[in-house]
């Protein structure tokens, strides 16, 4: 490693350690991983059953995942997606190819520690092979001044009887401009979840578009998203599932608390073209639950400490 | 330890509680005895800072009237509900480390034990897999956990079946032991006998109050003979 690499690695890995990351899988040979800052790729490890491959973008990185036919392994692919600096622009683009029968996790965490201005670009394509399994699961770290972008879009195609699980979660610091574009197109028997957990402060907008389409025969999916928003916060959430496939089931679950003068849209959409499929909704957005909170202050917690108690539990 | 001096309180227009004193000392059971409606839950929740009140509220010899509920509970008052919040997302070990003086996680087991609980319940969310009845003993766990001088338990006997009543009654007396002091709340009078003193609430009135057993003979004769 040059120098300058080693630095930005270390310094990446030390807020990779506090926002939760498991460092040693970092270091480990057998844990596939890859850790960019900015537009460079620091680290990167490939296994027998999972090989990694990347290429340099306009303010960014395209990297290629491809999972073995067959392969199952309990090392989940730690990523971590970084920028130090206060301002810049990093795109990243990844191609995930889980081959059949293939079951792997993922552990992705994006970082902008220093953020006063950055705008973080995610394009994503899943491809989950024929009864494949891939859990993805990404948390985000944004800094506490709210200077961040972020537009995560992913489109994933799970092939017969495979299962796409994937959860996004900005639960510490500020969010920022948060835009979400996630589409899920499920074959028979093919499952996916979509969940997110997000916190928005101060004048933090969030916005969230989740689809997933029903279109195999018994496909099954779930939208969860838990939200919580203090002081200005601003949310819009469009969970939508779309029933094609004979006994397809599809179901939107959206629960917000919102406090001060946040405000929070939600609209679970659902739609069946089939006679045979059913999708549900479910939505919920209200102030701190009372009873919880005198329950908690009663203990001796002040409300402040009783709301973020509540509010953590909410998003676990 | 703790005095309670011509309380009201108006709810939607009604008077819930009419006039109500109550005095308990230091490390004693006292039973708060009523029929459903009679206004336990009321004056439970008034003492404890939840609901605005006429009259006045002393803590060892200290007016509380103007301190918010937390306050109130930072002085060493907390306050059990009749039917307990449940918390999606938070384990019973976290809840329980909220209210804990000694936040050992063996002093969570032992506790959990006392009040018959397996320890595999600490790692279990306080949501709907929990029964009401497990519900219970975690609050009642969090109150003994807090060590507090004064625990208001709202009706911790109702909707529990024999064995766990005993066990109750059992725990309850420990807390005395410890030096807290107990505001027993019930509808019967199976759980007279654990206590020191009593006061029976009729229709919002304070209609006997004294030693247990005086009380307890007027409450079987007539538990309340005033209209609301
Ligand atoms: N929110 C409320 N507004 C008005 N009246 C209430 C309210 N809650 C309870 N009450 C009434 O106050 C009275 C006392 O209730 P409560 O204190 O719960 O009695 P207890 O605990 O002894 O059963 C009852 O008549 C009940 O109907
Ligand atoms: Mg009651």
């Amino acid at each position: 490693m040059d120098e300058i690499i080693k630095k930005e690695f270390e310094s990446l890995v030390k807020y990779y350690e506090s926002s939760g990351g498991n460092s040693r899988a970092l270091f480990s040979k057998d844990y596939a991983s890859m850790v960019i800052n900015g537009n460079r790729v620091l680290a990167k490890n490939s296994t027998r059953g999972i090989l990694i491959s990347t290429r340099r973008i306009k303010d960014g990185v395209s990297a290629k995942i491809v999972i073995k036919e067959g392969f199952r392994t309990k090392y989940p692919v730690h990523l971590c997606f970084g920028m130090l600096p206060r301002e810049g622009k990093q795109r990243i683009k990844t191609k995930i190819i889980a081959g059949a029968g293939s079951d792997v996790k993922f552990v992705a965490h994006c970082i902008f520690p220093n953020a006063q201005k950055i705008e973080h670009v995610m394009d994503a394509e899943v491809f989950v092979g024929k009864d494949a399994k891939i859990e993805y699961e990404e948390t985000h770290y944004h800094g506490k001044s709210g200077g961040v972008i972020v537009i995560p879009k992913t489109r994933a195609y799970v092939e017969e009887g495979g299962e796409y699980t994937s959860s996004f979660v900005v639960k510490s610091g500020r969010a920022g401009l948060i835009n979400i574009d996630f589409e899920v197109h499920l074959s028979n028997r093919a499952k996916s979840t979509l969940i997110s957990k997000i916190y928005g402060k101060e004048d933090d907008e969030i916005r969230a578009r989740e689809s997933i389409i029903l279109e195999g025969d018994y496909s099954v999916g779930l939208i969860k998203t838990r939200m919580a928003l203090k002081d200005r916060a601003r949310s819009r959430v469009i969970g939508k599932t779309i029933g094609l496939g004979n006994y397809s089931r599809g179901h939107v679950d959206c629960t917000e608390i919102i406090m001060d003068d946040a405000y929070a849209e939600a609209s679970p959409v659902v739609i069946a073209k089939n006679p045979r499929a059913k999708v549900t909704h479910e939505a919920a957005i209200g102030s701190v639950d009372k009873k919880q909170l005198i329950t908690l202050m009663a203990r001796g917690l002040s409300e402040e400490q009783a709301i973020e108690i509540i509010v953590q539990g909410l998003l676990k | 330890m703790l005095k309670v001096v011509n309380l009201t309180v108006i709810r939607d227009g009604r008077e819930i509680l009419k006039n109500v004193n109550l005095e308990m000392h230091a490390a004693e059971i006292h039973l708060l005895l009523g029929v459903n409606g009679s206004g336990k839950t009321t004056l439970a929740q008034a003492i404890m800072g939840i609901y605005s009140y006429e009259g006045n509220i002393f803590f060892e010899g200290k007016n509380i009237d103007s301190l918010s509920v937390w306050e109130r509970a930072r002085l060493g008052i907390t306050l059990a509900f009749q039917e307990p919040a449940r918390f999606e997302g938070l384990l019973v070990k976290d809840y329980l480390m909220i209210s804990a003086r000694n936040k050992s996680m063996g002093n969570l087991e032992n506790v959990i034990k006392m009040v018959g609980l397996p320890r595999s319940i600490l790692f279990h969310e306080i949501g709907e897999n929990l029964s009401g009845g497990e519900r219970k003993r975690i609050e009642l766990a969090a109150v003994i956990l807090m060590q507090p001088k004064l625990a208001i338990l709202d009706e911790p006997d109702s909707g529990i079946d024999m064995l766990s009543f005993k066990l109750i009654s059992e725990v309850i007396k420990k807390m005395k032991e410890l030096g807290t002091g107990v505001l027993l709340i019930t509808h019967s009078e199976d759980m007279i006998d654990i206590a020191d003193t009593a006061t029976i609430l009729c229709s919002g009135k304070v209609i006997a109050s004294g030693p247990r057993d005086e009380v307890k003979k007027l409450f079987k004769y007539s538990p309340c003979p005033l209209k609301r």
